[in-house]
């Protein structure tokens, strides 16, 4: 009865011949090849958590490497000195290469004096973390895959506007182009697999040792939706500190901006009213800058003048 | 024509008594907080230092209506003009009172951004030193500042007393050349 059940109600009457024979044998041949694969079913159950094991093994971005992973080796004593997380273990994954800035030796103050500190010896290093390879990992690689498709639409071209992708301690920086930094954010922010909706500011970093690029204008967004947030930095030369404004996108950036043009000297083209916001109007410089002097006055006790800290006998 | 130029002679000295008393009596500061002084002196009008017991509590919001400015906190130089107006447009008599290190010579902030004392742009009748100090130093400050506002002498005793201050000043030694002092 079930035989006739699983023939078709337009069938031949050959399907409910005895004499084909074969029908049942049809039937049940499924059935048996249904049963042999039941001992792969299990296997292939197994076979996405075992992909998610192995993802849960990974280091997830923005979380430590678990504790046992790591161990002293030569890379993570270098790492140690430039103040840099020791990471995964180095033999499985390969550091990418530092980009050595600035090296600065002994502390504040006027060198070529005597140092009594004995913090002379004293070496640190301003490195920059070089670009990733693919696979980013997490999200990452959506995020850069989208703003790539995006971009490439739009007929900017991924490869002209994001000049590098850097993952560093967990976090997505995306080192723009300043021509199209405009439109990586609209990207940013309007494309529903993006949205990062929030910007969290402007902030302004200097490198005055770092020829071409002493200016870095440093935008964190945030994506409510998606719980994700990335950095974009623009870098430009002391000689043409030019970017344009973002705040056509993110309307929250213009004191931000104003800020980082009060203290690092940044102009934002096209910003609505760019003028100083923290230090006076008539203000000279830029007085974040590393090169600014700190100022200050010899302070006179009785007979004795203590010099301002930047002219004080070094501890270098 | 006040009560400010009145003439010399024992009437005079029994005015300033009285003057003095009346004045010191009811001392309104201005509601002006600069940094984190601003905290004890706000503590110090609380139940437990009560500086209403110095007829003081009316913290005004107005300059108009106050008789002493409590610079509590670092000046900074972008601050300093407002500070400034704060001062004038405060009916004489008026006091100013320096809460703090950094008030008081700039403290800890020798830098472009603070001024290097408020006594570079308004007159300090008392200084306060402390970083910050406690709402009692501040209080103690208030009483001596109290004290200063009663012996303060009216009309020529004023003028007078102006001008031997300014002779001692010129007549005085100049910090730097204290050499050997320094403990």
């Amino acid at each position: 009865m079930s035989d006739e059940r699983t023939t078709p109600a337009g069938g031949t009457p050959e399907g409910t011949d005895p004499t084909t024979g074969t029908k049942p044998e049809a039937v049940s041949s499924p059935r048996e090849d249904a049963t042999s694969p039941t001992a792969d079913r299990p296997t292939e159950g197994t076979k996405p958590t075992a992909e998610k094991a192995d993802a849960s093994a990974a280091v997830k971005p923005g979380e430590p490497a678990p504790a046992g992973t790591q161990r002293t080796s030569a890379a993570a004593l270098e790492a140690g000195s430039q103040n840099l997380p020791a990471g995964p273990d180095p033999t499985t994954a390969p550091r990418t290469p530092l980009d050595i800035v600035d090296v600065r030796t002994g502390m504040f103050g006027v060198s070529g004096t005597g140092d009594t500190s004995g913090y002379g010896g004293l070496v640190r290093t301003v490195a920059m973390p070089g670009p990733s390879e693919r696979p980013y990992g997490g999200w990452f690689d959506e995020v850069v895959d989208v703003l790539a498709e995006v971009l490439d639409e739009s007929g900017t071209g991924y490869a002209a506007a994001v000049e590098s992708v850097v993952v560093d301690r967990g976090e997505l920086t995306l080192n723009i182009a300043r021509e199209h930094l405009v439109e990586v954010a609209q990207a940013l922010r309007d494309d529903p697999d993006l949205r990062f909706e929030l910007s969290l500011g402007v902030s302004g970093v200097h490198f005055p040792h770092d020829a071409g690029r002493e200016l870095h204008a440093v935008y964190h967004v945030v994506s409510v939706t998606h719980g994700r947030r990335l950095r974009l930095e623009v870098a430009v030369a002391e000689g043409d500190p030019h970017i344009p404004s973002t705040t056509a996108v993110y309307p929250a950036n213009d004191w931000h901006e104003r800020e980082t043009w009060d203290f690092f000297g940044i102009v934002f083209d096209g910003h609505p009213g760019l003028a100083r916001i923290e230090m006076p109007d008539d203000w000279p410089g830029h007085p974040q800058r590393k090169d600014y002097p700190l100022g200050g006055i010899p302070v006179e006790y009785k007979g004795a003048t203590v010099p301002p800290p930047d002219q004080r006998r070094s501890y270098s | 024509m006040g009560i400010e130029e009145a003439p010399s002679g024992f009437l005079l000295t029994t005015v300033e008594d009285l003057v003095g008393y009346f004045r010191k009596a009811s001392l309104w500061p201005v509601t002006f907080g600069l940094a984190c002084c601003a905290i004890e002196m706000m503590a110090a009008g609380t139940s437990r230092y009560d500086i209403s017991r110095l007829g003081m509590e009316v913290f005004r919001a107005s300059p108009r209506q106050s008789d002493l400015m409590i610079v509590a906190g670092r000046v900074s130089q972008k601050m300093a003009p407002v500070v400034r107006q704060v001062y004038d447009q405060m009916a004489g008599p008026k006091w100013v009172l320096s809460m703090g290190v950094c008030a008081s010579s700039g403290g800890m902030f020798n830098n472009y951004a603070i001024v290097q004392g408020v006594d570079h742009i308004v007159p300090v009748d008392i200084y306060l030193p402390g970083c910050p100090p406690r709402p009692e130093m501040l209080l103690h400050a208030i009483l001596a500042l109290h004290q200063q506002i009663q012996d303060e002498p009216l009309g020529v005793n004023r003028q007078e007393a102006a001008r031997k201050a300014q002779e001692a000043a010129m007549a005085a030694t100049p910090t730097s050349h204290m050499t050997g002092l320094l403990r």
